[in-house]
């Protein structure tokens, strides 16, 4: 009877519960005194930590490997250590935004309803960290949707902003067709395999073949659901338009954690599903149901290509960011497809990587955008001398987005093309290469807008020293993790190789 | 007792119809109406598989999928209400200030 204890499965799900709690303390404090906005931020940022905590120390928890029927929630939830590596990205993500937000001017006027900003960024985190961990179709179902809906009150959480509502808008009506699609998609697995257990359908898939193309469908159906959270290809549509429409603190956080979270259950949907078993060298031995392989390969190849070439000509830096965000789930999906822990390290290492770099970009746009009130890249002209030490921290993260030595991008980008070259995806590798050179293009194009352009206004910019702390602190381990990333890999091999 | 393929047909048929709303309608609202019908088709296919398989769990998931729909009706009419201040329209052909 121990999987109808509680308390015992309460176990799985510590850093949840504590950000279940934290989510009630914040809206019974907003209750209570609705004036004090600071506190709110204090008080997420100590529920994160201590959720944080509660995450990391699962790292040396040990789980059943074998899942039995007595484990988490009767197996719907199961942290295993790549998901707690998506985890502790989200948490992170989620302290930044929730101090990017000090800083943010144009959040300025909602801040009568900084309770329910707070609250629904907490709402966000919850859906992402059972969407982590889920084993389960009801789970993933229901925190998908819980992390959507909380999404689109964020991007539309500036009320009389025009722009805010229309991102919005947009991002129901996709959410919404994909969220459905993925639903007929899941009522057909189940029509065929009797379950929504991950674990049971692979056992399912492991006695009897089933080779209807009704199954390629149903999964290809699911895919679309995950493939919209993390704007792979041809689900990409919304991602610019939300966001240069939301506030940039809340783009920042969806381009991070909302497409970790979709990677995560994209990670888990595919090695719980259809992986049979690991071989010894690291590559998986796949199922041999659905063509993940072709599937995988064919939408990084277009996600990388569509979003790089389409970020050419942007000339909004919001939108810019958003299609350079697609192009990286490209390589992300890239290092998906070599479906083995190799390609699994590579993420691991892309992902820690963008985490910083592409935080510190947003951050830098929203302190530009504070100043000018504009994202356009013309506004840009000569802010390299009027900020010097913000316009050397944004060539930094620009540098580090296109992947060039000395900075952690090159390294993420170096263990991508390594795992490709050691699968003999020699093509995929190279046109890799070939969008990392189309994309130093329109990274460049802003330092050059920065530096050798002359700009209308001379008066320097002094940043307040918060800010300057903030962008430090993301920016020296992008530098650091160019230069020493021997702990950054060996962490990666823990996390991967369990 | 009516065979599974007719309950099939008809939530293919009900989720093809809602595409085609979604795609093909202007307003907003109808366009919401048909994300409705897609995840009521989606539900009927669970209930009808439910029963045929004699396994529980379908029907336990329509209960989520209908509480997650009103959910999704709630934040699409404040969405819509709060383009509808700004805008005074709910014509989606006329919210066009993002693009390329």
């Amino acid at each position: 009877m121990n999987s109808l204890n509680f308390f015992n499965n309460l176990g799985y799900a510590w850093p949840e519960t504590i950000i279940t709690l934290f989510l009630a303390i914040l809206v019974i404090y907003n209750l209570v005194y609705p004036q004090a906005r600071r506190a709110l931020g204090i008080i997420s940022l100590l529920g994160i930590a201590l959720a944080l905590g509660f995450t990391i120390q699962q790292m040396w928890t040990q789980f059943p490997t074998d899942p039995s029927w007595l484990s988490g929630f009767t197996r719907m939830l199961i942290p295993d250590k790549i998901g707690i590596f998506f985890k502790v990205i989200i948490l992170i993500a989620t302290a930044y935004v929730v101090l990017f937000t000090e800083f943010s001017e144009e959040l300025r006027g909602t801040f009568d309803r900084a309770g329910e900003y707070y609250a629904l960024i907490f709402g966000m985190l919850l859906g992402m960290m059972f969407m982590i961990s889920a084993n389960n179709f009801i789970l993933l179902y229901v925190s998908l949707e819980l992390v959507s809906y909380s999404s689109y009150v964020l991007a539309g959480f500036m009320k009389t902003s025009e722009r805010s509502s229309e991102a919005s808008m947009k991002y129901i009506i996709y959410g919404g067709v994909a969220s459905g699609i993925m639903l007929f998609g899941i009522s057909l697995m189940f029509g065929m395999t009797g379950t929504f257990y991950y674990f049971d359908i692979s056992r399912l898939l492991m006695m009897i073949n089933i080779n209807s193309v009704l199954f390629l469908i149903s999964g290809i159906m699911i895919f679309t659901g995950i493939g919209y959270k993390i704007s792979s290809v041809p689900f990409h549509f919304w991602t610019p338009d939300v966001y240069e429409g939301a506030p940039t603190t809340i783009t920042a956080y969806l381009s991070v954690a909302s497409k970790a979270a979709g990677f995560a259950a994209l990670i888990h949907l595919v090695r719980n599903c259809f992986v049979g078993a690991v071989a010894t060298d690291g590559y998986w031995v796949m199922l041999s149901h659905f063509y993940w392989k072709e599937l995988l390969v064919y939408l990084a190849i277009l996600t990388m290509t569509v979003g790089n070439l389409t970020a050419l000509w942007q000339d909004n830096l919001k939108r810019m960011l958003a299609y350079s965000s697609i192009a990286h789930a490209g390589y992300l999906l890239a290092a998906m497809s070599v479906l083995s822990n190799q390609g699994l390290i590579a993420m691991v290492v892309y992902f820690s990587v963008y985490l910083l770099m592409n935080l510190g970009a947003f951050f830098i746009v929203i302190l530009i955008q504070n100043k000018t009130g504009s994202e356009n890249i013309d506004d840009y002209n000569g802010l390299g001398t009027r900020m010097p030490f913000l316009g050397a921290c944004l060539g930094i993260f620009l540098v580090s987005l296109t992947g060039l030595p000395p900075t952690a991008g090159f390294i993420g980008k170096l263990y991508l093309f390594l795992a490709l070259v050691d699968a003999k995806m020699i093509i995929l590798a190279i046109i890799a290469l070939l969008n990392s050179v189309i994309s130093l293009y329109y990274y460049i194009r802003v330092l050059r807008h920065m530096y050798l352009t002359k700009g209308n206004n001379e008066s320097p910019i002094t940043p307040s020293f918060g800010s300057v702390l903030i962008a430090l602190s993301l920016a020296v381990p992008v530098l650091l993790f160019g230069i020493y990333f021997t702990p950054l890999i060996e962490w990666a091999k823990t996390v991967v190789l369990r | 007792m009516i065979p599974l393929p007719y309950y099939l047909l008809i939530s293919a048929f009900m989720f093809i119809m809602g595409v085609i709303g979604v795609l093909t309608r202007k307003n907003a609202i109808i366009v919401f109406m048909s994300i409705e019908l897609m995840l009521n088709a989606a539900n009927l296919s669970f209930v009808a598989f439910s029963s045929f398989l004699g396994n529980i769990y379908g029907q336990l998931f329509v209960f989520f999928v209908m509480a997650v729909a009103a959910a999704e009706a709630a934040v699409g009419l404040a969405i819509i209400i709060s383009i509808f201040r700004n805008k005074a329209t709910v014509n989606l052909d006329e919210i066009n200030l993002l693009k390329w």
